[in-house]
């Protein structure tokens, strides 16, 4: 578990979580939707995790619905909502061009399909800016959806500011909360959110569980029709071991949240200063707040990141990349370019993420992995000292 | 998208890094942008490669792939040489991912222009024909279509 760097990928499940499910997978496996005395167990169960998600949020338990995870939660909140608001097509909808994919792809969809679509560029300091999204608003703006702090630079967005300017449009507010869940304080009427989405195995919690809140009220026609469990609006026999999972792993989270923001913001700032002051032109991508406290994102220049990915799991590593060779996709990452960051500096991005089991010594020690990678790769390279040294 | 043993292998442990000086042939292929750059570099005596290294800037596939075209090179003639396809050199890897495809395009491009280089040094003809990666329309990216068992 020590010298994994990839906790916004996702995250182990803690122990105490799995301590808490296991009896759900034998003893009380019972359907919830039945009548009997172990499918009420199940039910009582389900409920009272459903309460343990929206307390943190400030949320009513009704306003939450239980999906497969956030791409499902980020599908359902745009396409649900617009089903209702615009059935034949001719709604404006904003987001973000540094979205997960899970909204970029729905977006475009749905801009295929009859609505249409703004996609707002993020600043170069890493946010979203609400002046940006004022200016992008129309009379059928419907829907506004931004992510609340975005999963590979770590920038948290003002999310009030943008969803009271959806508001005064007329338009719904859904922020893709994946990322900032158990990071940040949530609270969705002080902020003005609508729907939001959540993954639980991002939080220490298990794989194949999130919620969506959805605000009463809001008009919603569901993606996934059936059995019309979760009041009609997700349908299919509710994962109650894993929403069981996902309430303890919240709770965990958020009582442990500032305690780890202050700890794990201290080891950032010491990963950016140890890897920019002993390599030279390497530098943080953006170092702007608010920020998680978890993400360190970094460009090492003439280097390829993939390269970087693998030398360092040689040494027992997990870190992540923007470069477009570490993906299938072969596009260097669509976050770093939407924020200005040039596609040949790009490929040599270096996202460390950390979590609830990184310590001072994993920092320290993958710092002095890094170096001699790094310096390697960049003799081994043809243009590095032609580039960026002034030479040749 | 997995990596085979030799690939991995030969990224570990890459073959014939680094550059001759006052190299018989230099070849210098790709560009920064699409993050793949490869410089080739060979001595030759009597039209045989007695000699090659390389450096490359690019993604594990862009070393393992420059690594294996130095060593299937070093020692032959350069008729022979210049004739060594993509394919060769993926296969010879135990294969690539098919998004990856296009290194192996670098690595026999890069090995293509430093023989051509040697060639017209030598005021005699260039045998290579087009090098595909030197075409400034050239999109690597679109060679992921290509089949390995072809």
């Amino acid at each position: 578990m020590t010298r994994y760097f990839d906790y916004a990928a996702t995250t182990p499940t803690d122990p105490r979580v799995v301590e808490e499910m296991l009896p759900y997978y034998t003893e009380h496996f019972g359907n919830p939707n039945s009548l009997y005395t172990i499918g009420r167990d199940a039910y009582k169960a389900l409920e009272n995790a459903r309460e343990r998600i929206a307390e943190p949020l400030g949320a009513k338990p009704e306003e939450i619905i239980f999906t497969s995870g956030g791409t499902e939660s980020d599908n359902a909140a745009l396409v649900s909502t617009l089903w209702r608001l615009a059935p034949e097509g001719g709604a404006h909808i904003i987001t973000s061009a540094y979205e997960h994919h899970a909204i970029l792809e729905v977006v475009e969809w749905l801009g295929k399909h009859g609505h249409e679509i703004s996609i707002v560029k993020p600043r170069k300091d890493g946010h979203v800016a609400a002046d940006d999204i004022e200016a992008a608003m129309r009379p059928n703006t419907k829907v506004v959806s931004v992510i609340m702090a975005n999963n590979e630079i770590g920038s948290i967005n003002d999310i009030a500011t943008i969803a009271q300017i959806a508001h005064e449009g007329g338009a719904l507010m859904h922020t893709d909360a994946v990322q900032a869940l158990g990071k940040i304080e949530i609270d969705v009427e002080a902020l003005g959110i609508d729907m939001l989405s959540m993954s639980a195995h991002k939080i220490y919690g298990p794989r194949g569980i999130g919620a969506l809140y959805l605000r009463r009220g809001t008009r919603f026609d569901p993606l996934i029709k059936g059995g019309g469990q979760e009041s009609r609006r997700r349908s299919g026999t509710q994962n109650v071991v894993g929403a069981v999972g996902f309430a303890k792993a919240l709770e965990i989270i958020v009582a442990e949240m500032d305690s780890e923001a202050a700890r794990l913001s201290a080891l950032r700032d010491f990963l950016i200063d140890e890897v920019t002051s002993r390599l030279e032109n390497t530098l943080a991508t953006v170092e702007s707040d608010p920020r998680l406290p978890n993400i360190v994102p970094l460009l090492v220049k003439g280097v390829e990141g993939e390269a970087m990915l693998l030398q360092l799991d040689n040494l027992g590593f997990s870190v992540s990349t923007g470069s477009a060779c570490s993906s299938g996709s072969l596009e260097a990452s669509h976050v770093l370019l939407s924020i200005g960051v040039p596609q040949e500096i790009a490929h040599g991005s270096l996202r460390l993420s950390m979590g609830r089991w990184t310590t001072k010594e994993d920092c320290v020690e993958l710092v002095d992995a890094l170096i001699p990678i790094v310096e390697r790769l960049r003799e081994m390279s043809p243009v590095y000292k032609r580039m960026f040294c002034g030479e040749g | 998208m997995l990596y085979s043993d030799k690939v991995m292998e030969h990224f570990n442990n890459p073959r014939n890094v680094g550059i001759l000086d006052e190299a018989d042939g230099v070849g210098e292929v790709g560009n920064p942008t699409c993050g793949d750059m490869m410089k080739i570099t060979i001595d030759v005596d009597d039209d045989t490669i007695s000699d090659i290294k390389f450096q490359t800037l690019g993604c594990g596939a862009a070393i393992a792939t420059s690594s294996m075209v130095t060593e299937m090179a070093k020692g032959m003639d350069i008729h022979d040489a210049v004739n060594i396809t993509k394919k060769q050199v993926a296969d010879e890897l135990d294969g690539l991912p098919a998004p990856k495809m296009h290194c192996s395009v670098l690595a026999t491009d890069g090995l293509k222009a430093a023989i051509d280089d040697y060639l017209v040094k030598q005021g005699r003809e260039p045998i290579a024909g087009d090098i595909e990666s030197n075409d400034p329309d050239f999109d690597p990216h679109e060679e992921s279509d290509v089949e390995l068992d072809e």
